[in-house]
């Protein structure tokens, strides 16, 4: 169950993040229960499931989101590269430099396009400027929008689109060097257009990262991951290579949901 | 399995479902009076076969197309897709059966008038009604969705197979007489043809069992 079928995937078959028994609990409701998945590095993984599943709770568990939640409390091991994020004395900041995020909701600062690509490592202490200006540019070619706003770096990020707005929040998180990126829902507000450029860099930067996207698009989950995991009630019960869970699922509550019976 | 939210969605794929039995009746029936009008030299039971072609054929466009628009539209997945990719698949080998029953009627037209049925010619109407049961197991196995009765389909033709070798060896020895090498040939076509059928149905079974297991099992993948 832990382990997807590999023989069909096509990303990397190293594991990234290994997650053993993991609970989530709000105050006394039990969100997640006994969740064992290991994520493979440079793969995209999608979570699926209906709403109240569990599978935002569980991809924020990823990066130590829920810690800021007060009556949340995570079980078990979650560890990145070996390394339990959990662990004492590890610095959540660290955690999340390493396992960003992105939401559904695009989120920029209410500052220029390039401050808001550049906010990270100025908080971080980087001081350099050129080493600053090369990064945004990096990041911003790697969000697939450089072009798009190369003439306009110091216009304010409020003036882009909705699309635009979304690839400016990823370029913000490439900039401090993450290796795993999950996105909660990132197209969804978006128009096609908008959401298969999303989607499409979502396929170029699974070369460098690991992607761990949550969705409520069965489409979209079909097109951009390598491999799926379906949650239902708090529990993982299926995960598999994408291409199979799509075509014949081996769970009965996998395929009534992905085929619209149910959710 | 539960039914779908999207009633709509549900009644189409009903739909799509009904339709490829209706073929599969129609099928059925010009296989039956193909023979007949083989056996009986009755041209006007060969014309109501050609007559049901046409109409077979716009039976599998209207397959095609119904398959079409639910990929287009629903965008089905697991068993819905393959249901939808089996409908595609099965409605070809319908029409192909229906163009095969042409084939029989057409050559019962050319056959020289007689009494009664050839030696060889003769051993076709059990082949027929052999082919035309396996394809009524291979509909009542999508009827019923069931891996089983698709799987006992298989075991089937080799009869088919065997008859066809015995009617071609009959056949031989019927032609030895200059003057049946005409009807000879014809026969031979036929059982060609009934073999054809056999196949077809075959698969269609195979299609059932890719249907409910997901399993590709042509040409010999277990």
């Amino acid at each position: 169950m832990n382990v997807p079928d590999k023989k069909n995937g096509k990303g990397s078959l190293d594991v990234k993040m290994e997650t053993r028994g993991v609970n989530v609990f709000y105050a006394d409701n039990h969100a997640i229960k006994d969740v064992d998945l290991d994520i493979l590095d440079r793969s995209v993984t999608a979570l699926i499931g209906p709403s109240g599943c569990g599978k935002s709770t569980y991809l924020r568990a990823l990066n130590r989101m829920n810690d800021t939640i007060y009556s949340a409390r995570v079980e078990g091991r979650i560890l990145l590269d070996g390394e339990d994020i959990y662990g004492s004395g590890v610095d959540p900041v660290e955690v999340r430099r390493r396992v960003g995020m992105v939401f559904q909701k695009s989120n920029p600062f209410p500052k220029s396009v390039f401050d808001n690509v550049a906010f990270g490592l100025q908080i971080g202490g980087e001081k350099d400027k050129d080493l600053i200006a090369e990064r945004v540019e990096e990041s911003l070619k790697g969000a697939a929008l450089w072009d798009e706003v190369k003439d306009r770096l110091q216009a304010s990020a409020l003036g882009l689109s909705g699309g635009q707005q979304q690839r400016l929040c990823i370029a913000r998180c490439l900039a401090v060097w993450p290796e795993v990126i999950l996105m909660d829902e990132p197209a969804s507000a978006l128009d096609p257009i908008a959401t298969a450029k999303i989607e499409e860099l979502i396929r170029e930067l699974r070369e460098q990262y690991t992607i761990v996207i949550v969705t409520h698009s069965m489409q979209q989950a079909a097109r951009v991951s390598d491999y799926t995991a379906f949650f239902y009630m708090g529990e993982l019960i299926e995960y598999g290579a994408t291409d199979g869970m799509f075509t014949r699922p081996a769970r009965k509550r996998t395929e009534e949901y992905i085929s619209g019976r149910f959710g | 399995m539960r039914t779908h939210t999207h009633q709509e969605f549900e009644a189409e794929l009903r739909n799509l479902k009904d339709r490829l039995l209706a073929m599969g009746g129609r099928c059925e029936q010009m296989i039956g009076t193909a023979v007949s009008a083989f056996e009986d030299r009755d041209e006007a039971l060969a014309n109501e076969v050609l007559e049901a072609d046409r109409e077979m054929n716009e039976d599998e466009r209207a397959v095609d197309d119904l398959a079409v628009r639910i990929l287009a539209l629903r965008q089905p997945v697991g068993r819905d897709l393959r249901f939808a990719v089996a409908a595609v698949k099965a409605s070809t080998d319908l029409e192909r059966i229906g163009d095969e029953a042409v084939n029989i009627a057409e050559r019962a037209i050319e056959m020289t008038p007689a009494d009664r049925l050839s030696p060889p010619g003769a051993r076709l109407p059990e082949m027929a009604q052999r082919a035309g049961a396996m394809l009524r197991e291979a509909l009542n196995a999508l009827v019923e969705e069931d891996p089983k009765k698709a799987r006992d389909v298989f075991d089937q033709d080799d009869a088919v197979d065997e008859i066809y070798s015995e009617v071609l060896t009959m056949c031989l020895d019927y032609m030895k007489d200059p003057s049946n090498i005409g009807d000879g040939i014809r026969i031979c076509n036929c059982a060609k043809y009934l073999e054809r059928i056999a196949d077809h149905a075959t698969n269609i079974a195979e299609m059932v069992i890719f249907l409910v297991e997901g399993r590709d099992v042509r040409h010999g993948h277990a």
